[in-house]
């Protein structure tokens, strides 16, 4: 995926459909499908739904598409960039209009701006805009900067126009790792700012490079917002906790724990819930998509889920603590976790609250 | 080394050991034939899609080994390669959609009489007639 075209070209191809666009560019209808296929897996649609899909790729406009980066480690583009599947993800981007990416484009400075103004003027009111990165704001707003503009002030521009907001990332989503205590630059996501547009939440440090292009092929597709969780996340996919979804949850379910990352509970495989795996309260898709070309995930490579796609994850005590003695979630939802598990469990967390104690008595 | 798999990787455990869980392969296999069933007696195909599902470490292979080779493989050039092989049991296809790395980009069990892609679509079908009559047309035919 890289800049093609200056903002004008994009603009122009945005007048074709999606279908025009796969057709000039030789695609068969049985590649239409194909891609119509692929991309409603991509959807976390049932296959059963790729007729639907086709009919509503094949009409849809290609919307222009806006992505800011802020206060970020370029982690979410590279995740997305390394998702080693240009045939049918990096469709995707070539069905949409991306007007505007810079750390992509090989435009810079004074030509860079002029087509983000450009791509804003013309399609005002209907570009998505997508955010990576917090936004700095208080007397920290000069924290993060652009071509001399802040990134808050450049969120509110660009946010004025857009038909919706998808941000990529905890960062853009909730403010992510520079919100951590002591949040020097009192960052927060965009929804802490704008609160008068559409935003979808993508979250994860980085977010599955399938989730990121899934969302924008909804967006494509259906021209609608999917259905969103209490936390603004695509219920297809942040609708399950990983934990119900891990392949380990029969070990949980027997009271069968790894109590080190080398005994033999680990090398069996077991349930890293001792060893402080977030999964009981992290929703995700990581369990089903998994990562790197699907090859494996956190969990299956040994280590507990960090909990990085949920709001002030870094703040939330040690990874490395079970979640029932450390501070995730609350006792309703710890309570609900233990129900749904076993007794097992609620001993395995006993005895972390006791080891807990005794580190803390050893401390002092 | 260009792909994941160059990496070299030791294992020091689990090795000749029989896995404790056997994860989703089996309840698949039993999915495959109630679909299967369906195929034969109202004729309806059923669509699996893999990639939805969790499937632990040696899940898949599981799966894949338990459904075999069958008598028929298809390659599909389009947005990328496709192949689509028969397994030993007739009516259960594997659709694997490969990336431009060679890796699995979406992986489908489909159980039907022939995989929908293989067939010819109506819209290239009348591509393709338009086509054949220009080109005799332009020859002089």
């Amino acid at each position: 995926m890289e800049w093609q075209g200056s903002a004008e070209e994009h603009s122009m191809a945005a007048n074709n459909t999606v279908g025009d666009v796969l057709r000039a560019n030789g695609v068969s209808r049985r590649g239409f499908m194909k891609f119509c296929a692929a991309t409603a897996s991509m959807m976390a649609l049932p296959p059963g739904m790729v007729s639907t899909v086709a009919a509503a790729i094949e009409n849809a406009r290609r919307p222009s598409v806006l992505w800011l980066p802020f206060q970020e480690c370029t982690g979410c583009t590279e995740s997305l960039t390394r998702s080693h599947t240009p045939t049918v993800e990096g469709l995707i981007f070539d069905a949409v209009s991306l007007d505007y990416h810079h750390t992509l484009q090989a435009a810079a400075g004074q030509r860079a701006e002029d087509a983000l103004h450009k791509a804003m003027e013309e399609n005002y009111g209907n570009y998505l805009l997508l955010v990576d990165g917090s936004i700095p704001t208080g007397d920290y707003e000069a924290y993060s900067c652009t071509n001399g503009h802040t990134h808050l002030s450049m969120l509110k521009e660009a946010a004025a126009g857009a038909a919706a907001i998808v941000t990529i990332g905890t960062c853009a989503a909730y403010g992510g790792i520079p919100k951590a205590n002591p949040n020097p630059t009192e960052a927060v996501g965009v929804q802490d700012i704008i609160k008068d547009k559409p935003i979808i939440n993508v979250p994860g440090c980085p977010p599955i490079p399938t989730v990121i292009t899934g969302v924008l092929a909804h967006y494509l597709t259906f021209g609608t917002i999917p259905e969103l969780d209490k936390f603004g996340r695509p219920m297809a996919f942040y609708g399950q906790n990983i934990h119900d979804r891990c392949y380990r949850r029969p070990f949980y379910d027997r009271g069968q724990f790894a109590n080190s990352f080398d005994d033999e509970g680990a090398k069996k495989g077991y349930c890293l819930f001792k060893l402080g795996c977030k999964g009981p309260v992290t929703y995700n898709a990581c369990a089903t998509l998994k990562w790197n070309e699907g090859v494996s995930w956190p969990v299956q490579s040994g280590h507990g889920c960090l909990g990085c796609s949920e709001p002030d994850f870094w703040d939330k005590g040690s990874f490395y603590r079970p979640v029932s003695a450390a501070y995730w979630g609350d006792v309703k939802t710890i309570g609900i976790t233990a129900a749904a598990g076993a007794a097992a469990a609620l001993a395995a967390g006993a005895l972390a609250r006791g080891k807990q104690k005794k580190a803390q008595e050893e401390q002092a | 080394m260009d792909r994941l798999s160059g990496i070299g990787v030791k294992v020091e455990s689990g090795q000749g050991l029989e896995p404790e869980l056997r994860g989703n392969a089996l309840p698949l296999l039993h999915e495959i034939r109630h679909a299967l069933a369906r195929l034969i007696e109202e004729g309806e195909p059923t669509t699996i899609d893999v990639q939805s599902l969790p499937m632990g470490p040696g899940d898949l292979r599981r799966l894949l080994d338990a459904l075999g080779e069958g008598e028929v493989r298809a390659e599909l050039e389009a947005l990328g390669k496709t192949v689509m092989r028969e397994s030993r049991y007739s009516g259960v296809w594997i659709i694997e959609h490969l990336n431009g790395s060679g890796g699995v980009a979406s992986r489908f069990i489909e159980i039907s009489w022939v995989p929908s892609l293989l067939q010819a679509q109506v819209e290239d079908v009348q591509k393709g007639l338009t086509e054949l009559a220009d080109a005799l047309a332009t020859a002089g035919n």
